[in-house]
């Protein structure tokens, strides 16, 4: 059996796994991180999304054997160790920016990719970075209101819908 | 999941010599493969993963101007990367989401051939050349039918090569739940002629739209297709267009790729 060494959340970690194990399984059934959710399987929902070498994959769509050498970030080491919550995740908060919030760690996950790459983006261009990430319960107004209010701007430039 | 192996080589001459075994697939970023494996429609013994060959990943321009894409790079890395085609970087940009375009390889794409895919019609309406572990076969004799290519069993995509157009655009009409192209049409003027490819359309996958090239030829307009259309006759039938509709967006979406070009 393969092993895998890689640095989760700040953390070593090194493990033997299947070659089948998919990233998302190792995180959840070996590191008991469950914040990592599973929705369709089918790298459709997003609920999946983690960090890899700090770039947004799906990790129910990679092999945790490939994850080898690599940096994973997942939802849990978003707050600070006090648990006092990261921006994106108080601006969800604030913003009334999840309701059942099963697809809300991919949502935090893919809005940090993002404001990494692009820190002032338009509502347009969030709109078009979460395609990959499904919501059955906002409706996505109010996931993207928190993004542009953790990017600083101005929340009540966002068009009602 | 089904049981099986999994090998990371990390040189193209490891890789070649891993998928001479017996039952061996070549495993690119997954984002098509994974899911094909998780529904059992295809089960090889063996994984060999291309993800950890450096060689093969990157973006440089070579001796004759051509852009170069090694096959392990990513439409994340093509998006941002491919500064001197910018209709190429703006159609990896467009790829599936976020997550997968961080994930999925252009080599990946062209070796499953999907007839959806946006990236043959790229590579065909360029006229570019692919590149393997034994030989370059242009993108006119590489695709040859709905996820069918030229390739040889255990041959690897190493490198795409790019001729740099005048003018380019490419136009996807995007099925929503899916996000590959319903029709997407790649066109591309080139001091010898246009190129038009059509992806999303063809029971046959990409093909080059013709009498769309010669009338560009001529005249580089949106009016010079007024009064072609290509015959829906062998043009994909399911639950989200006819074959007339398809038909239709190709003519639709070439105007468009060229009036953007």
């Amino acid at each position: 059996m393969p092993t895998v060494t890689m640095v989760v959340n700040g953390q070593p970690v090194s493990k033997h796994v299947e070659a089948r194990t998919l990233l998302v399984d190792l995180l959840r059934n070996d590191l008991s991180l469950t914040g990592t959710h599973v929705g369709c399987d089918t790298s459709q929902c997003g609920a999946c999304v983690v960090h890899v070498n700090g770039d947004a994959v799906k990790a129910c769509t990679m092999f945790a054997f490939e994850a080898e050498g690599t940096e994973v970030a997942t939802i849990e080491g978003q707050a600070a160790d006090d648990g006092t919550l990261s921006n994106i995740q108080q601006a969800f908060q604030d913003h009334h920016g999840l309701q059942c919030g099963f697809c809300t760690p991919g949502m935090i996950m893919s809005a940090s990719a993002l404001l990494k790459d692009n820190p002032h983006p338009s509502e347009d261009e969030i709109r078009a970075y979460l395609e990959g990430n499904i919501c059955r319960c906002t409706g996505y107004h109010n996931i993207v209101k928190a993004i542009i209010a953790a990017s600083g701007q101005d929340v009540a430039a966002v068009t009602a819908e | 999941m089904y049981d099986f192996d999994i090998e990371r080589p990390s040189t193209i001459a490891d890789a070649v010599l891993a998928l001479q075994n017996e039952d061996t697939q070549a495993l690119s970023g997954g984002q098509t493969l994974i899911p094909t494996l998780k529904a059992r429609l295809a089960m090889p013994e063996t994984l060999i993963s291309l993800t950890g060959i450096p060689e093969m990943q990157g973006i440089c321009t070579n001796d004759t101007g051509q852009l170069c894409i090694g096959g392990g790079t990513t439409h994340a890395s093509v998006a941002r990367g491919a500064i001197q085609y910018p209709a190429l970087a703006q159609m990896a940009g467009h790829i599936g989401d976020p997550a997968v375009r961080n994930r999925g390889t252009i080599g990946g794409s062209l070796a499953n051939n999907d007839p959806a895919a946006c990236y043959p019609a790229a590579v065909l309406g360029s006229g570019a050349t692919i590149v393997t572990n034994t030989r370059e076969i242009a993108a006119d004799d590489y695709f040859l039918g709905m996820f069918e290519t030229a390739l040889e069993e255990g041959e690897i995509i190493t490198e795409v090569r790019f001729p740099l157009p005048q003018r380019a655009n490419y136009q996807k009409f995007q099925q929503p739940a899916s996000r590959f192209a319903l029709v997407g049409v790649f066109v591309a003027k080139y001091a010898d002629g246009v190129r038009v490819a059509v992806t999303g359309a063809s029971e046959e996958g990409v093909f080059r739209w013709t009498d769309a090239e010669l009338a560009l030829d001529t005249n580089f307009s949106a009016t010079a297709l007024s009064e072609l259309m290509v015959a829906a006759d062998g043009l994909l039938e399911d639950i989200h267009g006819s074959p007339e509709y398809r038909a239709n967006l190709i003519k639709v979406m070439t105007q468009r790729a060229v009036g953007a070009a």
